[in-house]
């Protein structure tokens, strides 16, 4: 109860200093709380908003499945195998450490401004962070509750379902977390460089003409929709699955 | 029940120059329970989980006498081992191979008689280090093995928790005679618990002696029982006195 007093009291501070501050500088640069809340609903009320908005979104869905069921396959193996980790350990430094930018505007140049071609981006970018935590996951593994598995002799299945995603949950829920907040970043830069719809695309032509408000407008919208998978989807999960923890 | 055959011929970790256990034979008549008995670091443990099949990498064989089956084990470990994310009963269920083999009635008897009943929906972070060291033990049993593996069960117990959980694991053993192989580097805890002691050696690791603990059952809590005939067993074999 403390807890949500103080959140609601932080974000009437930040209204109110944002607030004064507009009034202060009485510039189109900053535009006041209630402009950007009118050209918001002004917005939503064309449709243009929410289109932009899904078109995003979808992008990011299946962005994301694909990163994280090729990323946790592959940080599984990895962390299982030090082999072929051994071998691949290099390729994931250098890929972890390629700039989105280029990743994005090469998969334009080789495979065209398609849908493809962008998706392919995004999971270029996000699948090594996948990989990297998930390996981390397996690693720290619990020995002996896998040699009880062994001992009792628990399908691979059963293993897999009580044993070890149990542990990896908090890995995969970080991979989650890290990955819809970074994947939302490089979409709107491949929206940007090489798409006509979406939110990227959107601010591209806000910033051409300036105007703040409808780039604050936006970024307060896609906000609350990663803010409402957050308390909708993942802490839910995260619930059910900490249970044992009280 | 079956007598059950152990035959390791050799069991060498990777890299080392010796073999962890060489030569080693042991039959366990069914129902008995037998105490092996060695030194810390001996390969008592590297030997149940080859038993186990934990560790594949021997030579040998462990079987059901007179059949080439491969008996049904049940492990209780060093440690209890238990998913903490499962209730007492979702772990106990878990060791069975299907929701069909599950055994209820039996499940809740042992539940019972380790006087666990009224914490089968807990988690085990609600339980004491001695409750769950009960509830490993009676998943051990749940599944009516053909050779139970404890491997010191009570090590890092405090002394009343062990002698409770200890009396308890006697007592149920006693109901439910099943073939039990309990490692324990505490010769006191051997004779008040088992039929055969088996002394072995330290790497490579053999069977240097049986002996047959010749006292009642029901005189096995008087410590000075226990005290005379571990003082006749080290008179009657000088050898043993570096092991115990």
């Amino acid at each position: 109860m403390f807890s949500k007093t103080l959140s609601t009291l932080s974000i009437l501070v930040f209204l109110s200093l944002w607030q004064l501050l507009a009034w202060y500088l009485n510039s189109s640069l900053l535009p006041l709380p209630q402009t950007v809340a009118y050209v918001f609903f002004a917005h939503c009320q064309s449709g243009e908003l929410p289109y932009h908005l899904g078109v995003t979104m979808l992008r990011l869905l299946v962005s994301f499945f694909i990163s994280m069921s090729i990323g946790c396959i592959i940080g599984v193996a990895l962390g299982r195998n030090e082999k072929l980790n051994a071998f691949l350990d290099h390729w994931l430094v250098i890929f972890l450490n390629v700039p989105a930018l280029v990743t994005i505007i090469l998969c334009y140049v080789w495979f065209g401004l398609s849908e493809s071609a962008a998706i392919l981006a995004v999971v270029i970018n996000k699948v090594p962070n996948v990989i990297v935590t998930l390996r981390e996951g397996t690693r720290a593994l619990d020995k002996d509750l896998l040699n009880m598995a062994k001992s009792y002799q628990l399908s691979q299945f059963k293993t897999l379902k009580h044993v070890i995603l149990p542990q990896l949950h908090p890995f995969l829920m970080s991979a989650t977390r890290s990955g819809i907040a970074l994947i939302w970043k490089i979409i709107l830069m491949v929206e940007l460089l090489g798409r006509s719809n979406g939110m990227g695309y959107q601010l591209h032509l806000f910033f051409q003409w300036f105007d703040i408000a409808s780039i604050l407008a936006y970024t307060i919208a896609f906000v609350g929709v990663i803010q409402l998978i957050e308390f909708a989807v993942l802490k839910p999960i995260d619930n059910i699955a900490k249970r044992w923890r009280l | 029940m079956t007598d059950v055959t152990i035959e390791i011929r050799n069991k060498t970790h990777h890299g080392a120059q010796t073999p962890t256990i060489e030569n080693f034979s042991l039959s366990l008549g069914a129902g008995e329970f037998v105490c092996l008995v060695g030194q810390s670091g001996c390969g008592k443990t590297t030997l149940l989980n080859s038993i186990a099949g934990l560790d594949a990498n021997y030579v040998g064989n462990i079987r059901l006498s007179n059949t080439t089956q491969s008996p049904k084990i049940g492990y209780v470990f060093q440690q209890p081992c238990l998913l903490p994310w499962r209730t007492v009963r979702e772990n106990i269920e878990l060791a069975f191979a299907s929701h069909t083999d599950y055994q209820n009635a039996h499940v809740e008897s042992l539940l019972d008689f380790m006087q666990l009943t009224a914490y089968a929906e807990a988690y085990p972070k609600q339980l004491s280090e001695g409750m769950r060291r009960r509830v490993s033990i009676i998943r051990a049993f749940a599944i009516n093995p053909n050779l139970l593996l404890l491997d010191e069960p009570f090590v890092s117990l405090d002394a009343p928790m062990a002698r409770e959980v200890r009396l308890l694991l006697e007592n149920l053993w006693h109901e439910r005679p099943h073939t039990i192989l309990f490692v324990t580097h505490d010769l006191r805890e051997a004779i008040a618990l088992a039929d055969k002691l088996v002394f072995l050696t330290s790497r490579p690791m053999r069977v240097l002696r049986e002996i047959r603990v010749n006292i009642a059952r029901n005189l096995r809590q008087d410590t000075q029982q226990i005290e005379d005939f571990r003082s006749k067993l080290i008179e009657n074999h000088p050898e043993l006195h570096e092991l115990i």
